[in-house]
């Protein structure tokens, strides 16, 4: 999110309209059985490039200033850290076994990493290329946040059902909190005043008061048509202001749009077959969505809640990042 | 069997190690015994059956639920106890109920059903993990045993989703003659009504021939009357004859059922919804695939680590009425949660439907509906239980 905000303050000083004109800008897709990335042009919404990434590629994430991206290869057990202007990979990061998802610590330096076979979290600084330390967690970690002020990171673990809390000072658990079953994502959200998890086998979102780590309320989804067995959220994505959160809900093929005040799931838009994962453009007017089963990125138009369109990518689209 | 025993008292003594070693508010200990059952011989001797079939489940179960209970203050631990034939299986399992309430099963169903009888066994949960026999879900139920391996006709009822989205409605059998094979073919009889299909031929495999030098002289005679049809069923959950039917029957038709195209708890093809990673924490720990047998043993002790972590109590009453409850779902790497029928105990799950090399529909199929879980179209529904131990 964090990213998304400083790419708009910075565009703004070229271009005068953040807000108002959707910027020219891509969206970065990793696809999981091709062990490729492609690349979307977010206005023309063409794939403009693929290139090739080590095996299994799933989470995705841009260094501050945009200069890298870097790419968890699971089955090559690397984080690779691609030039995004020509799409080289420059180097692997040493990232512990089976890596799926990260994120970076608003320091550009830290990538937390969730090693889902080894049931721990490493801690790689990008400068040096050095792991820095390995916390033991549930089994097979996955979803990854980090708070706006970098203090806390979030691991959830999909066997264990816990968002465990790390104090990025001490690199220790400060608290490990139960959720539904399988929880695979987490986001902070209101300038990390809530954390928010999806647990997909158990259908829900669990929202946290951050500051007492306790549950404040949890969310659960009804589409008409669709057995509830098959709702199964995963990516959440917080619009404007984190007015509304977006919530991709897997084999349902939709997205949830979820007023973040009332906590009501006030629509639900149908896009392509297993949504996962999502990245926002830079106003937050376009919201674009993996859909590993159809093979293609389907686009949303926030304002009025309707898909846009579908771009075909390659096998299995799992991670999205933005950048301008 | 000596190495056998050799295997299994390391395993104990390993468990208990590390169990010992750390200190803990709340245990919970299972017992799991195997008792080893007569084989029959087979025509193929290609596959061994491990030594740890099943346990190697319940150790990576324990190790799940551990890795969880360190967060909690819970500690799990395993007692395995292996009996030969002619071993004392009831016995055995009277010591296991004496350290504890909770027992996974690896046994014949009649000696299930003596375990589940016995005093000892009143108040105690008990895991079904290897037999798929309908009458223990049913009409020999018993409230205190659970089955995480599915039954028979949940394989089979999966199966005949696939011939009814296939449209493969002129079906023909082939049966062996050991117990499991007429549990499965009357399952599959059963299963057909159910669907509205039918078979149109049915035969018996008697032949003493062995396969293994002229199947491809043997087969096509075998299966010359059958005549025209669109798949053919196999029946032979022992393992014996069904392989040398692939590819040599008269007529160039699909072979499935226990061979073939078969609807299985786990195989080593599932890969979605996460199962490439319980797969590879399975060989990991195993050094093995993992098979339906290790599957459900692991679904059980899966099962009481979550009862245990949602309730923080090790009580069997609680835990089982927990377990019994609407509250209860367990996340078993098949793509939709997994829970327990309140009317005989089984464990609610999808069914693979693989060949050797790929998974190609998962039960239940698109389009088979049910007013309550989609999942109870596999399988004895509530309306024609006949089990009242649940009531």
């Amino acid at each position: 999110m964090k990213h998304l905000m400083s790419a708009c303050l910075m565009a703004s000083l070229t271009v005068p309209l953040c807000s108002g004109k959707a910027l020219a800008g891509e969206v970065w897709v990793t696809n999981e059985k091709d062990d490729t990335v492609s690349v979307i042009d977010t206005d023309t919404l063409e794939v403009i490039h693929t290139y090739d990434t080590g095996e299994r590629p799933r989470g995705i994430t841009f260094s501050k200033d945009f200069s890298r991206v870097y790419i968890c290869a699971s089955d090559s057990d690397a984080v690779q850290v691609m030039d995004p202007n020509t799409g080289k990979v420059l180097h692997d990061l040493p990232s512990g076994e089976d890596p799926e998802q990260f994120v970076l610590h608003p320091d550009d330096v830290h990538l937390y990493i969730a090693n889902e076979d080894d049931a721990i979290t490493t801690v790689v600084d990008t400068k040096s290329s050095k792991v820095v330390e390995q916390i033991d967690v549930g089994v097979e970690p996955e979803g990854m946040a980090v708070s706006p002020d970098g203090k806390v990171v979030i691991t959830t673990s999909e066997t264990t059902n816990m968002a465990h809390w790390i104090d990025t000072k001490t690199h220790q658990l400060f608290a490990n909190t139960l959720v539904d079953s399988r929880p695979r994502y987490a986001e902070f959200a209101k300038n990390g005043a809530e954390l928010w998890v999806s647990s997909e086998i158990g259908g829900t979102i669990t929202i946290f008061n951050a500051a007492t780590q306790t549950e404040v309320h949890k969310i659960s989804f009804g589409i008409k048509g669709v057995n509830s067995d098959l709702v199964q959220p995963v990516g959440i994505k917080f619009g404007q202001d984190d007015a509304f959160a977006f919530v991709a809900l897997g084999p349902a093929n939709h997205v949830a749009v979820i007023n973040t005040k009332t906590y009501e799931v006030e629509d639900y838009i149908l896009v392509g077959r297993r949504v996962w994962q999502m990245a926002f453009n830079s106003d937050r007017s376009k919201l674009f969505t993996t859909n590993g089963v159809s093979g293609d990125v389907t686009v949303i138009d926030v304002a009025s809640r309707k898909a846009l369109k579908s771009i075909k990518v390659g096998r299995f689209p799992w991670g999205a990042a933005y950048r301008p | 069997m000596p190495q056998l025993t050799n295997i299994w008292r390391s395993l104990a003594v390993l468990l208990l190690c590390s169990a010992s070693a750390a200190q803990a508010e709340t245990t919970l200990s299972i017992g799991y015994l195997s008792v080893e059952a007569p084989r029959p011989p087979v025509l193929s001797n290609l596959d061994p059956m491990p030594d740890d079939l099943g346990v190697a489940g319940a150790i990576l179960g324990i190790g799940d639920n551990n890795t969880t209970g360190r967060f909690l203050g819970q500690i799990y631990t395993l007692s395995p106890k292996a009996v030969g034939l002619g071993d004392d299986a009831v016995a055995a399992a009277r010591v296991l109920l004496a350290q504890s309430p909770y027992l996974v099963l690896d046994a014949p169903p009649k000696v299930q059903l003596a375990i589940a009888d016995l005093p000892e066994a009143r108040g105690a949960i008990l895991f079904n993990t290897s037999a798929g026999d309908e009458a223990l879900r049913d009409t020999d139920c018993r409230r205190n045993l659970l089955h995480t391996l599915p039954s028979y006709a949940m394989r089979t009822d999966a199966l005949a989703q696939v011939f009814v989205e296939k449209r493969w409605t002129d079906l023909v059998m082939i049966s062996g003659g050991q117990d499991s094979d007429i549990a499965y073919a009357q399952a599959m009889r059963t299963s057909l009504a159910k669907f509205g299909l039918k078979l149109s031929a049915e035969k018996n495999w008697l032949a003493n021939a062995d396969m293994r030098r002229n199947a491809a002289q043997e087969v096509p005679l075998f299966t010359q009357d059958f005549g025209d049809y669109d798949a053919l069923i196999v029946a032979d959950e022992a393992g014996d004859f069904g392989r040398y039917i692939l590819y040599n029957t008269w007529a160039a038709r699909p072979v499935v059922g226990s061979e073939g195209l078969s609807a299985v708890t786990w195989s080593p093809v599932i890969e979605q919804w996460g199962a490439a990673q319980l797969q590879s924490r399975f060989f990991k720990s195993a050094a093995r695939e993992m098979e339906p047998q290790d599957y459900a043993a692991w679904a059980a002790v899966r099962t009481l680590g979550e009862a245990m972590t949602r309730t923080t109590s090790n009580d069997p009453k609680t835990l089982r009425d927990y377990i019994l409850s609407d509250r209860f779902e367990l996340a078993g790497f098949k793509g939709r949660p997994m829970t327990y029928r309140s009317w005989n105990g089984q464990l609610r799950q999808p069914i693979a439907v693989v060949h050797p090399r790929a998974m190609v529909a998962q039960a239940p199929l698109e389009g088979f509906l049910h007013r309550g879980n989609e999942l109870d179209t596999l399988g004895l529904d509530k309306p024609e239980s006949k089990c009242e131990a649940f009531k």
